[in-house]
């Protein structure tokens, strides 16, 4: 019989040896050592200083957290580094080229995507994972497929119309027609 | 916050975890997706010492149809599930059910087996497979076992699961020329069933000729409805189901939460059990 409540054991356990991984952060082989409890967003915040990737709770609810893991959305905040080893990771600074914004972050310019900001990098990476997978999404795939992330500033209107803006700009139409 | 220390060991065969798991002694944990285990490490409602991930594990997270039965990998993903051409096509109920849990970040990650074994009295898949009497295959040092539905979940976060065993899949028996329906109620985008109600009927001739029904959230665990299903044999209209499903809340004893008090619960019992039945079933 298994219980995940079962009494919380006082001791820590000591000595816990860091492990060595090598993760690709935003195209760049990156090798750290870490201690197995880091968190994947605690290694691109605090180790690598990408501060891009926000945290906003502590139960896996808000996404702010969001990068992509080998193309695919997850929440940063619940994986452990350790389980990167080998992976690819992208964060929000993956996003532009020096010169240029990601179609998805000038949409959220040109649309008025973002309020305060706090959500808006896992917003745009989930955003731009659904674009990869389905280039002319729906309004409702929209909000499906960003069901994950939570704008306190409740900006949705605008953050589908942001998203919206960027499918028709990737698949070459002019979205101001 | 930050997890408590432990150790990490990463399993890439059933074996590899189960000799982990022994070393590891009392405090080993296996991490599936992680999407239950890492929320409740960070909040250090639990303290685990070792680690065994299994989220790694190929024997265990196909998906594919053996003995006129569609096995589910415990490690399968809840995106896995809900997209494979199999389930969607023979089990149908376990890809609309898993298409309501969490979101799409939570879905790439969290499993079928973790959400099973997790038994958290507000998810979405014990009801299935309850519904659907599916049998869960189980390895420990001893070897393999199989547990059925009705045995497996045992309580609040409770299963037959030992500390040192792993779940290695979930099977589901095909009921073909039934249709099915999940219905769940909740209040937002991304969150577990207040209450949720899982529906198989075999129709013949314009009535119900045999009936399944699973609940969830309205105890400690999923709830089979023998007696609604009883009552729903030979109902031809959607005013017979309602007669039958107005018993859904017989015998319950649900608890009051934040989202709902007990009288509220066992009237969503009968008004979902009414909705998923008549979804099923097409009956007008
Ligand atoms: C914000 C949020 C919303 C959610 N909403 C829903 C919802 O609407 N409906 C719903 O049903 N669920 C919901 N969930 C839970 C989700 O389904 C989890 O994915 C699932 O409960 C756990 O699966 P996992 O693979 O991530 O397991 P883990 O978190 O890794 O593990 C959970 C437990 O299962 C054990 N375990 C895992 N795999 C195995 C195995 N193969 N053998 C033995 N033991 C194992 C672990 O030791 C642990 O005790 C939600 C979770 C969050 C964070
Ligand atoms: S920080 Fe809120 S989901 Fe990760
Ligand atoms: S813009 Fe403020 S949280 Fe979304």
């Amino acid at each position: 019989m298994t219980s995940l409540y079962d009494e919380v054991s006082p001791a820590p356990a000591a000595d816990v040896p860091t492990k060595r991984v090598t993760i690709n952060v935003n195209g760049e082989a990156r090798t750290v050592d870490v201690e197995p409890r880091l968190l994947l967003a605690h290694l691109l915040r605090q180790g690598l200083k990408l501060t891009g990737t926000h945290t906003g709770c502590d139960t896996t609810s808000c996404g702010t957290c969001t990068v992509l893991f080998d193309g695919r959305p997850v929440k940063s905040c619940t994986m452990l580094a350790v389980q990167a080893d080998g992976h690819e990771v992208e964060t929000v600074e993956g996003m532009s080229s020096a010169s240029e914004l990601h179609p998805v972050q000038e949409g959220f310019k040109q649309e008025h995507g973002l309020q305060c900001g706090y959500c808006t990098p896992g917003m745009m990476l989930a955003a731009k994972a659904l674009l990869e997978r389905n280039p002319d999404p729906t309004e409702d795939e929209v909000r499906w497929a960003l069901s994950g992330n939570l704008c306190r500033c409740t900006g949705y209107q605008n953050i589908v119309k942001s998203v919206l803006w960027a499918a028709q700009k990737m698949r070459g139409q002019n979205p101001e027609a | 916050m930050i997890p408590a220390a432990f150790e990490y060991t990463k399993a890439t065969t059933v074996a590899e975890a189960l000799a982990a798991l022994q070393a590891g002694g009392e405090d080993a944990k296996v991490l599936g997706g992680g999407q239950s285990l890492l929320p409740v490490l960070r909040l250090r409602l639990n303290a685990p010492s070792v680690l065994v991930d299994c989220s790694g594990i190929d024997e265990i997270s196909g998906i594919r149809e053996e003995g006129g039965k569609v096995v589910i990998g415990a490690g399968a993903t809840h995106h896995a599930v809900m997209n494979n051409a199999l389930v969607k096509s023979s089990v149908p109920l376990l890809a609309q059910a898993t298409a309501t849990v969490a979101d799409p970040q939570i879905r790439h990650r969290g499993t079928c087996g973790g959400s099973m074994v997790h038994a958290d009295p507000r998810a979405d898949l014990p009801p299935v497979a309850l519904a659907l009497d599916a049998e869960f295959q189980i390895a420990g040092s001893g070897g393999q076992r199989t547990v059925k539905a009705a045995e497996f979940f045992q309580g609040p976060f409770e299963t037959s699961v030992g500390p040192d065993e792993i779940l290695v899949s979930v099977s589901f028996p095909k009921y073909d020329g039934w249709s099915t329906h999940y219905e769940k109620f909740n209040r937002t985008a991304q969150a577990w069933s207040i209450v949720g109600v899982a529906a198989a009927v075999r129709m013949d001739g314009g009535k119900i000729a045999e009936a399944r029904i699973g609940l969830t959230n309205v105890g400690g665990t999923p709830m089979r409805a023998s007696a609604i299903e009883q009552a729903l044999v030979g109902a031809s209209s959607l005013a017979d189901i309602e007669a039958a499903a107005a018993r859904a809340s017989d015998g319950l004893a649900p608890f009051a939460d934040d989202d709902a008090d007990e009288e509220f619960r066992l009237h969503l019992a009968r008004v979902l059990t009414k909705r998923a039945v008549a979804a099923a079933s097409g009956l007008k």
